[in-house]
């Protein structure tokens, strides 16, 4: 009956239509190294399920004592040592055949790519990503876009309150591919999560990494074919964990080079009616925590501010907030009128705007193709 | 136990020892190892039913997609104090009740070493539970997971991850005390004759884990006045701007919680070892290969703690040779597994409720077994770790190993400890629900994880496509509360029926079979003399020269022959009367009441420490002042 049950569980898990984000159906080399050792462990796994749970079963019906049976004392047998050594020795020979591979692909995959490869860093903030390329000196957030068919080397760091504050490329030098220390903070400042653990996990196109204050971590990914690859943090990192989702963006790479152009671009937003007004009160609130390339301060400074997401092409992206709504106009006035009704504990603050105000706040957000 | 000399001057009347045995108060009061057994049981089985319900509350929300049943923090608490429950209020207590009631009675002794203590341990274990449990009132409970990895656990901003701290050390001291007092016990009061290879397997269990206990606590003891100290006192163990490390809490975490895994299945394994042999007529396959096996498993134990650390960025050597120790362990577990398969070959096998959740056990663990062999493979592990793979891995060593491996004991000991049968009929549908349930539940989970469905997650998108077996999950859970309801039907029931008189209904080989069915205060009229292993059993029969075995011929019940054996020694009867055990004490309840008001000191002021500390004390003086008995 458990064989049964077990057995049904397999088919169905075999034939799985709509799973979105399964580690069962790799789209990459670096998914597929993970996934080739899975498999043939698995059955491995399985033969010995089959061997062991079929002599149990054996046994109880061979041995079971029947009604109309008289009592039996069986032969008091106490045990049989080269038996005992062969099941023993055996099960070590199977896990040193399944050892070696383990231990090639452990180095295989710690080991970083070499040629053409695309870097970037991976900020985790409480509770959503930022994704920040050196090399192209774009910043963006929840969504991370990538060429087809070259590896993508990450260096993971855990960013907020406490530790690491975020070094953003774009419009400075390049960020260096290591995790940077700032420094310690006496009180959180608004609007900023605390640094704690998260872990990037995007299973098509590679295991996970976790992400984890003072420590540097890569993760190299690759997706074959151009498409949305699901992926979501994957170590418990509080309030809203698990509404840290993100995408991969996989493009051709004429089609990525073509993105990273857009991305390039400062912003021109086209500002009339409410936006205009709408700028204003950005101008005065919003640019604590979200930089805009191109805009100006009244006082002529550049619009630069970390802590909260990247707002100059936020119109190119999908989704918002750990990718788990889609960015529309509806969806931004929520936000904007009151983080902590859609996110439990989220450090964007409520600064009481009016709904005439956060109508304005939002036109100008919608202007930022 | 011998009595010490009543002191000369004797103490006013606050230091009189209590002397009722039986009644209310006496549970408060008691020192009896087997009333204490009772009182873990119970208290760990009232658990049981919390985190249960915790869990199915859990069920109900990832029943189905983008619920809001409950909220993010509500859930964080629900999942966090499952976890804590179910393996610090359930399984180790539940463990701690069958080796308090059994370890004396298996080795033929008359009482733990340390009676006091034991009872210390006790209260200090049931206050630390309330502790815990009482953050649900005072401000919210804890929400960082069992695991609390900082520095989520030190800047969560409610206080319940200090109400975590503080509780699991109370629980820490409580499982210290227990573990040197059981041990102390197994290796100096073992009756003549009881050398350490004719001890029951499941004293051997209880051996390894009791060293386990005490090696392992201390590393958690570390971690947790470290997480204290920065969460109060703004230390920065775990503050990475300070230069603490966040590693630091996982590796000081999974080095006592590894070991951890083991003290909770280990007991099981015991208890398996104990009653295949009974339902199958026939002695453990392999003795010495179980006992070294699982000598082994605790030693190695120690050896693979950061395999729970796969994802964390130690590097490429450290993850090898994780992975290799991780996989030696999977040796001597399978050498146990074999070993029971022997056992049952060729044998009479009688399907009673114990035997049933044996197998179940054995079925149940292989799969457990095979899927944490899978996690050693570091690169698959990538992929499985932090997903519901893991939950569905774990449930099947710790519910499908333990807590069946706990129901057999349960069903098999009932009549030992009160006297009376558990219903047949009963016991089978609680195990085929139990079976059944389990499966439904956490089978699935494999699939989910596999999918693509990380732990920990209050809710899910529609999108991911894991709609499905969440709902059969979730079913199954309640499936499995019926199961646990229909085994409270079965225990209530039971108390209806007349205490049955038999000592030996199962025709059993230790020696705890050996006295009536429940024992006396004493336990053994005469201390038992061992001449082998299963003692009991060769009381009842011999083997002839051809291998075949035949009742001896004073008669086959238990009972009869212990009487036979005490006469040869010249013993004479007596009834018991003449036999001094140690007196009752308030003092080890009061010692212990003072931990949790200390506790609450820490939290909301400090003359509640002050009045803690005081309680305490006067606990501990007048434990060391009272007279020997009144």
């Amino acid at each position: 009956m458990v064989l049964g049950l077990v057995a049904l569980a397999l088919v169905a898990a075999a034939c799985a239509p709509n799973a979105t984000q399964s580690s069962l159906e790799p789209k990459g080399p670096y998914a597929q190294k993970s996934y080739d050792l899975f498999v043939p462990v698995f059955w491995v796994a399985v033969a010995i399920f089959v061997i062991v749970e079929g002599l149990l079963v054996l046994f109880v019906f061979r041995y079971r004592h029947r009604r109309n049976q008289s009592p039996r004392i069986p032969a008091q047998v106490h045990g049989n040592t080269r038996l005992e050594i062969a099941w023993t020795i055996l099960p070590t020979l199977i896990l040193a055949g399944v050892a070696v591979p383990t231990i090639a692909t452990i180095w295989d995959l710690a080991a970083k790519p070499t040629g053409d490869v695309l870097e970037v860093n991976v900020l985790a903030h409480q509770w959503w990503w930022e994704f920040d390329y050196p090399g192209q000196q774009i910043l963006t957030a929840n969504e991370l876009h990538i060429p087809t068919g070259r590896p993508v080397y990450l260096t993971l760091c855990a960013v907020g309150f406490g530790y690491g504050t975020p070094v953003p490329s774009q419009g400075g030098p390049p960020a260096p591919n290591a995790c940077q220390t700032g420094p310690p903070d006496s009180q959180p400042p608004a609007g900023i999560g605390a640094a704690v653990i998260h872990s990037f996990w995007v299973p098509e196109l590679a295991g996970t990494q976790d992400v984890v204050p003072a420590l540097t971590n890569h993760l190299t990914i690759q997706a074959d074919e151009p498409g949305v690859y699901h992926g979501q943090c994957k170590e418990f990192c509080g309030l809203s964990h698990a509404y840290m989702r993100f995408k991969v963006v996989a493009h051709t790479p004429a089609d990525f080079e073509r993105w990273v152009a857009e991305q390039k671009a400062p912003a021109s937003p086209d500002v009339s009616g409410p936006a205009e007004a709408g700028e204003q009160i950005f101008l005065q609130t919003c640019i604590a925590c979200h930089a805009i390339a191109g805009l100006e301060t009244a006082n002529g400074q550049p619009v630069l501010a970390n802590g909260g997401p990247n707002l100059t092409h936020l119109m190119s992206r999908e989704c918002f907030r750990g990718c788990t709504l889609d960015v529309n106009e509806e969806n931004l006035r929520r936000w904007v009128a009151d983080p902590r009704s859609i996110e439990a504990g989220s450090f964007m603050p409520d600064y009481g705007l009016s709904a005439d105000e956060v109508d304005q706040v939002v036109a100008f957000l919608m202007t930022l193709e | 136990m011998a009595s010490v000399s009543v002191p000369a001057e004797r103490p006013g009347g606050l230091l009189r020892r209590p002397h009722a045995t039986t009644g209310f108060w006496s549970w408060f009061t008691t020192v009896d190892h087997k009333k204490i057994g009772i009182l873990y049981g119970i208290t760990a089985f009232g658990f049981f039913l919390i985190g249960g319900s915790e869990a199915l509350l859990i069920r109900v929300q990832l029943a189905r997609p983008d619920q809001t049943f409950l909220e993010p923090a509500v859930y964080n608490e629900l999942f966090t104090m499952h976890g804590i429950t179910m393996v610090f209020l359930v399984v180790m207590p539940l463990s701690a009740a069958f080796f308090n009631y059994l370890l004396p009675l298996m080795i033929g002794a008359r009482d733990v070493v340390f009676p006091r203590l034991n009872a210390f341990s006790y209260w200090a274990f049931l206050f630390a539970g309330l502790f815990i449990y009482s953050s649900w009132f005072l401000g919210g409970a804890p929400n960082g997971g069992w695991f609390g990895y900082a520095p989520n656990s030190v800047t969560d901003p409610s206080r319940g991850m200090t109400f975590y701290a503080i509780g699991l050390l109370i629980a820490g001291i409580a499982s210290t005390v227990s573990a040197v007092n059981l041990a102390v016990t197994i290796l100096n009061m073992r009756a003549p004759g009881m050398t350490l290879f004719r001890m029951p397997v499941f004293v051997w269990m209880g051996l390894v884990v009791q060293l386990l206990l005490a090696f392992s606590l201390p590393v958690i003891t570390i971690g947790l006045v470290e997480l204290l100290f920065d969460r109060l006192f703004g230390t920065h163990f775990f503050d990475v701007a300070a230069g603490g490390s966040p590693v630091l809490w996982q590796h000081l975490f999974w080095l006592f919680g590894h070991p951890e895994v083991y003290i909770l299945v280990l007991p099981a394994m015991g208890i398996v070892s104990e009653i295949l042999p009974v339902f199958a007529r026939k002695p453990l396959f392999g003795y010495q290969f179980v006992v070294f096996s699982g000598i082994a498993i605790g030693f190695i134990g120690f050896g693979v703690w950061a395999h729970h650390m796969f994802a964390v960025g130690l590097g490429p050597v450290a993850n090898t040779a994780f992975a290799v120790s991780t996989m030696i362990i999977a040796i001597p577990t399978g050498v146990k597994i074999f070993n029971w398969l022997g056992t049952l070959w060729n044998g009479d096998l009688r399907f009673a409720t114990p035997m049933l959740f044996s197998i179940g056990f054995i079925a149940m663990f292989v799969i457990g077994g095979l899927s944490g062999v899978t996690h050693a493979v570091v690169p698959s592990d990538y992929q499985q770790t932090d997903t519901y793979y893991i939950v569905a891995h774990f449930h099947y060593v710790l519910f499908g190993g333990a807590i069946f491996g706990l129901f057999a004991g349960i069903y098999y000991w009932w009549p030992k400890v009160f006297g009376r049968m558990l219903s047949e009929t009963g016991g089978k549908l609680n195990f085929w629900l139990m079976l059944i349930g389990f499966n439904m539940t956490f089978g699935p989970m494999h699939i989910l994880g596999l999918q693509g469905m990380p732990r920990r997650i209050q809710s899910y998108p529609a999108s991911l496509g894991l709609s499905f077996w969440n709902m059969v999950s979730s079913i199954g859970a309640f499936v499995i509360a019926t199961s646990v309801l229909v085994f409270l039907v079965n225990a209530i029931a039971s108390f209806r029926k007349p205490k049955q008189m038999e000592a030996d209904p199962w025709d059993a080989r230790t020696l705890e079979w050996a006295t009536s069915s429940p024992p006396p205060e004493y336990n053994f009229e005469e201390i038992p003399v061992v001449h082998s292993l299963d003692d009991l059993w060769h009381r009842k029969y011999a083997e002839t020269e051809g291998g075949r075995v035949v009742p001896v011929a004073a008669g086959g019940s238990g009972e009869a022959a212990a009487v036979e054996h005490a006469g040869e020694h010249g013993a004479e009867g007596g009834g018991g009367h003449a036999i001094h055990m140690p007196s009752p004490s308030y003092f080890p309840l009061i010692a212990a009441a003072g931990f949790p008001v200390a506790g609450y000191g820490l939290i909301f002021g400090v003359p509640a420490v002050a009045l803690g500390l005081v309680i305490s004390l006067v606990g501990f003086f007048g434990w060391a002042l009272e007279p020997s008995a009144e």
